[in-house]
């Protein structure tokens, strides 16, 4: 079977890290993909310029969700500069696997819901 | 594998091969051509319409070549719906309607100048189990004043085969027009359309074994007759006058600019390779092959089926805790080509209460064999999930 659902990926779908939510956050970012039904929120603390704590709700394919949560794992610590240069890269290399272009927006669903965040903010 | 005949058909050798022969031999332009090429370009183009004529037992006068059934609905719709549905007439379209046949309806009742004049889009439930209640359909032509009912031959979802006639005399009885939908349907048995007494139906050709690129629209005569045409410019007119134009009769009137030559002959070829395997055979091969993936799919725990028992050559499913996507994707990765999403369908999967499902649909050429082998892939896909999501 593919790369694409090797047991990292899986592992991060059925035990998700740092599920959950952050009431108040300091961000708050929401996307959803109409064509597929999967969506998530992501909260963000600051502590000055770094990202302290990080958690998030959400629900659909195994790749999106894995995604999300491989990529709040990055998130803590990172400063907010960092935050502002994230991209599809940084979370097709969290998840090492090649993404064919079908399924692409589910590799990016997290990074969009954090730039709605930024800029709802 | 191949289990996505619903969304396209693979093509037979006999309609390739008609295809090369056009393009190879006499790729000329229809009509008005006085050299033999041109001629046999002529003959063949219109001897495709005469096949489809032949095929949904329509008067070939009646029948027209567009780019797609979808262009065909819109040709309805801006033809027939925007000039003919009197003051305060509404539109029928079911629950499991195709993106195509739900639009350019909408698009219609959006119409500024006709949403005033009252062209709503009034919404036939689905049951639970999946199938139409014809009982619904009568409160609603006797509650509004419904102008056409827009309704599918075939869930493209479901599989759920609809009662065609009686919905076209319920309808009639109500003096209202009806429009079929046979894009899912005419691929899996006769349809005739004097006999079921519909004003209007499309269908597509590469649903149909035939190529990419041509769709059929019927029309009753008098109907065809009224409409104003739908696309100007060549072929469609008779003479034109700096000042004055006389179109065509149909079905040349709505058939703007040179046509789908080549994918009209194929669509013929098509068909002629449909008839040439006989109806009998197609369904009951089709029906044996549905039949026996609904009772091996009934078997795996966690999976559920949409639709019901007695359907088309398709079947949609979702499984407990697996996203359809992932489930397609990974069956991809072992040659099984299935469909997974909303199936543009998304009112379909709103009342169902799901984003999205996967679907195995079936052709001439699929096996019980081809059952076997996908429901071993589900079963091993399914055990690998389960095992995932138990690790602790």
């Amino acid at each position: 079977m593919t790369d694409l659902y090797r047991e990292e990926i899986l592992d991060h779908y059925y035990h998700p890290r740092n599920a959950g939510k952050l009431e108040p956050a300091d961000l708050v970012g929401h996307e959803t993909n109409p064509l597929c039904g999967d969506e998530v929120t992501m909260y963000l603390k600051f502590d000055g310029n770094h990202i302290s704590d990080v958690k998030f709700e959400g629900s659909g394919c195994a790749i999106s969700q894995a995604a999300t949560s491989m990529l709040t794992e990055y998130l803590i610590g990172k400063s907010k500069k960092d935050l502002g240069k994230l991209d599809l890269k940084i979370v097709l290399d969290l998840l090492k696997v090649q993404v064919g272009p079908g399924r692409i927006n589910c590799a990016l669903l997290p990074v969009q819901a954090l730039q709605k965040g930024i800029e709802q903010r | 594998m191949y289990l996505d005949s619903a969304a396209t058909a693979l093509k037979p050798q006999a309609v390739i091969d008609k295809l090369v022969e056009y393009y190879t031999e006499y790729s000329t332009n229809v009509h008005r051509g006085l050299y033999p090429l041109a001629e046999q370009a002529t003959e063949s183009y219109e001897k495709a319409r005469a096949t489809v004529a032949k095929f949904l037992n329509a008067d070939p006068r009646g029948i027209i070549f567009t780019r797609s059934a979808t262009e065909a609905i819109n040709l309805v719709a801006y033809s027939y719906a925007r000039n003919f549905l009197k003051k305060g007439q509404a539109m029928v379209v079911t629950e499991i309607e195709h993106h195509s046949n739900i639009v350019p309806w909408y698009l219609v009742s959006t119409d500024l100048a006709l949403s005033q004049r009252g062209a709503s889009l009034i919404w036939w439930p689905v049951e639970d189990d999946g199938t139409l209640d014809l009982d619904v359909l009568e409160v609603i032509l006797k509650q509004q004043n419904v102008g056409l009912v827009a309704v599918t031959g075939m869930s493209n979802v479901l599989g759920t085969l609809l009662d065609i006639h009686s919905i076209v005399q319920k309808a009639h009885a109500a003096g209202a027009k009806v429009l079929l939908d046979a894009a899912q349907l005419a691929v899996h048995g006769p349809i005739d359309a004097q006999a079921l007494d519909v004003d209007f139906l499309v269908m597509t050709g590469h649903k149909l074994y035939g190529p990419t690129g041509i769709g059929v629209l019927y029309g009753e005569a008098e109907l065809l007759e009224a409409m104003p045409p739908f696309e100007g410019g060549g072929e469609m007119i008779r003479e034109v006058k700096k000042h004055e134009i006389t179109f065509a009769d149909p079905p040349h009137k709505f058939e703007a600019g040179t046509p789908p030559i080549a994918q009209a002959i194929g669509l013929g070829a098509a068909i002629e390779y449909l008839t040439s395997l006989g109806w009998d055979t197609i369904e009951s091969q089709e029906q044996e092959v549905t039949q026996y993936v609904l009772e091996q799919l009934s078997r795996i725990q966690g999976l559920k089926i949409f639709g019901p028992k007695e359907r088309g050559s398709l079947v949609s499913f979702a499984f407990e805790g697996i996203h359809p996507h992932d489930l397609a994707t990974l069956l991809g990765d072992e040659d099984i080509c299935v469909r997974a999403g909303h199936h543009c369908a998304m009112p379909l999967h709103t009342r169902l209460g799901i984003p999205a499902s996967t679907r195995a649909s079936f052709g001439v050429y699929t096996t019980t064999a081809d059952i076997d082998k996908l429901v071993s892939a589900l079963l091993q896909i399914r055990d690998r999930f389960t095992q995932a999501r138990s690790r602790a």
